[in-house]
């Protein structure tokens, strides 16, 4: 063969409309997995804001005027972060369910249903998610 | 075959709607234009299965790197006469025999045996021989498969395919029984748990469906661990052999780059439980690593 055509990865994201749920539930499980690992490192960052504040003086942390309680009060003061809260659970109650979907994928259980236990994983994700809403927003908006 | 390039041209003005574009056109061109125009249209947005005895539109990926006019891939429009019964190979036999013979894609069995004829058919990975039109929403988009070099319009190089294949070494290697006339047997039980997986027809379509296998060359693919699990699973073959052949899958590009996404499964044309069995060989590797009783 003198030439060939190479045309790259067909099945990219162009053709999203065509992926199957397997394929959601993999893309979705790494996204989820990933931003899960994002927000390890914040939320680091914010409870280390504890360390100086444990220097203080005891008046100080029961006034809660220390930098931990300020920057705590400051960010859940914010719409922004009250919202990505929301967005945290979210991805991860479903990061957890479809891992566990996967895990029994591991045994070989249930793999015929595999896409339904994918749906319901959205579902069930869908359900909690909205019942956190009135928790979360509280008193912000 | 590829010298007729001239002639094919001038064919395909009678079928193509959007290349080529009519030399001199004429006020009866311009209406027949029309005309043609709407019914494809129509033919393209009307329900599929209903109408018996009119045509529907096969759109296929051309390509040729030793014609002039097909270096540069494209996709060109033949208006087939639907007929019952008729299979997405049947329409590019039609459209090869009646527009254009330069039109190449592999076949032979025209019954889903000899897993020649894989094609991305509509977006999904497909025997042509085995889709039915009527199953199929219109116009019917032929192009060949995903994540394999083209050679030739709907042929696709499958040597790496091959090569995967091979590599597990799909082939009985248990010993001979002694005696002249003793039988090899199986269980029935035995028979069962690897009937599936002796079906498969290497037609690659599970290997080009699989986005991790296009990520990685190494990979061997649903088909080629389809292959192990049939030996690695025959009780026919000695424990040594197991052994054997679970060294070749209990590798990262063997059996662990395997990321469940159930892509293989979902376009088996034999129906095989590709991921089922690549997970019961996961399994079986980490019970063989686990042995050190
Ligand atoms: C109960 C909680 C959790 C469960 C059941 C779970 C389950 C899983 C499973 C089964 C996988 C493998 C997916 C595959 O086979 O492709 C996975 C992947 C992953 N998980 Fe989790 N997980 C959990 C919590 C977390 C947390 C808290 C993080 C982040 C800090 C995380 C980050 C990730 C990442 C980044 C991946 C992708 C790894 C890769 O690229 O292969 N997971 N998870
Ligand atoms: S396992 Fe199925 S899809 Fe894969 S090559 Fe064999 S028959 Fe084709
Ligand atoms: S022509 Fe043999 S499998 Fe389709």
């Amino acid at each position: 063969m003198s030439q060939s055509y190479n045309r790259g990865l067909v099945e990219d994201f162009g053709r999203w409309r065509e992926f199957t749920a397997g394929m959601w539930a993999w893309i979705l499980h790494k996204f989820t997995g990933w931003v899960l690992v994002g927000y390890l490192f914040t939320h680091i960052a914010v409870l280390s804001t504890a360390l100086p504040a444990s220097n203080a003086a005891s008046g100080v942390i029961a006034a809660e005027t220390d930098v931990y309680t300020t920057t705590l009060q400051g960010l859940e003061s914010l719409a922004l972060v009250r919202v990505l809260e929301v967005g945290l659970l979210a991805v991860a109650v479903f990061h957890i369910l479809n891992g566990v979907r996967l895990l029994f994928v591991d045994l070989g259980v249930g793999l015929e249903a595999q896409d339904k236990s994918f749906y319901a994983s959205l579902v069930v994700t869908a359900a909690i998610v909205l019942a956190s809403v009135p928790t979360f927003l509280e008193g912000v908006f | 075959m590829s010298t007729q390039i001239q002639e094919e041209s001038e064919e395909a003005t009678e079928t193509e709607t959007e290349t080529a574009p009519v030399e001199r056109e004429s006020p009866g061109d311009r209406r027949r234009e029309a005309k043609r125009t709407a019914s494809d249209q129509r033919v393209a947005s009307e329900p599929v299965g209903e109408i018996e005895g009119d045509t529907f539109r096969l759109k296929v990926f051309r390509y040729d790197p030793e014609v002039e006019g097909k270096m540069e891939p494209r996709f060109d429009d033949f208006t087939v006469p639907r007929e019952k019964g008729m299979t997405v190979l049947d329409a590019l036999i039609y459209a090869r025999d009646h527009y254009d013979t330069t039109l190449t894609f592999r076949h032979s069995c025209r019954q889903a045996v000899c897993g020649s004829d894989a094609f991305f058919i509509n977006g999904r990975q497909r025997l042509g021989c085995q889709t039915q039109i009527s199953d199929l929403d219109g116009p019917v988009r032929v192009e060949p498969l995903p994540h394999q070099d083209v050679v030739k319009d709907l042929v696709v190089d499958m040597e790496h395919f091959y090569d995967q294949m091979h590599a597990v070494e799909p082939f009985f290697q248990g010993d001979t029984p002694d005696g002249d006339l003793e039988e090899q047997r199986q269980s029935r039980e035995n028979r069962e748990k690897i009937k599936m997986s002796t079906r498969c027809i290497w037609c690659g379509a599970c290997m080009s469906s699989c986005n991790i296998a296009a990520g990685d060359n190494e990979y061997l693919g649903p088909a080629a661990i389809n292959k192990a699990y049939r030996f690695a699973m025959d009780d026919r073959e000695e424990d040594e052999l197991k052994e054997h052949r679970m060294k070749i899958l209990d590798q990262e590009h063997g059996v662990w780059r395997c990321q469940t996404q159930f892509s293989c499964t979902n376009v088996c044309p034999k129906d095989i439980p590709l991921t089922e069995h690549i997970q019961e060989l996961k399994r079986e590797a980490v019970k063989q690593n686990l042995k050190f009783w």
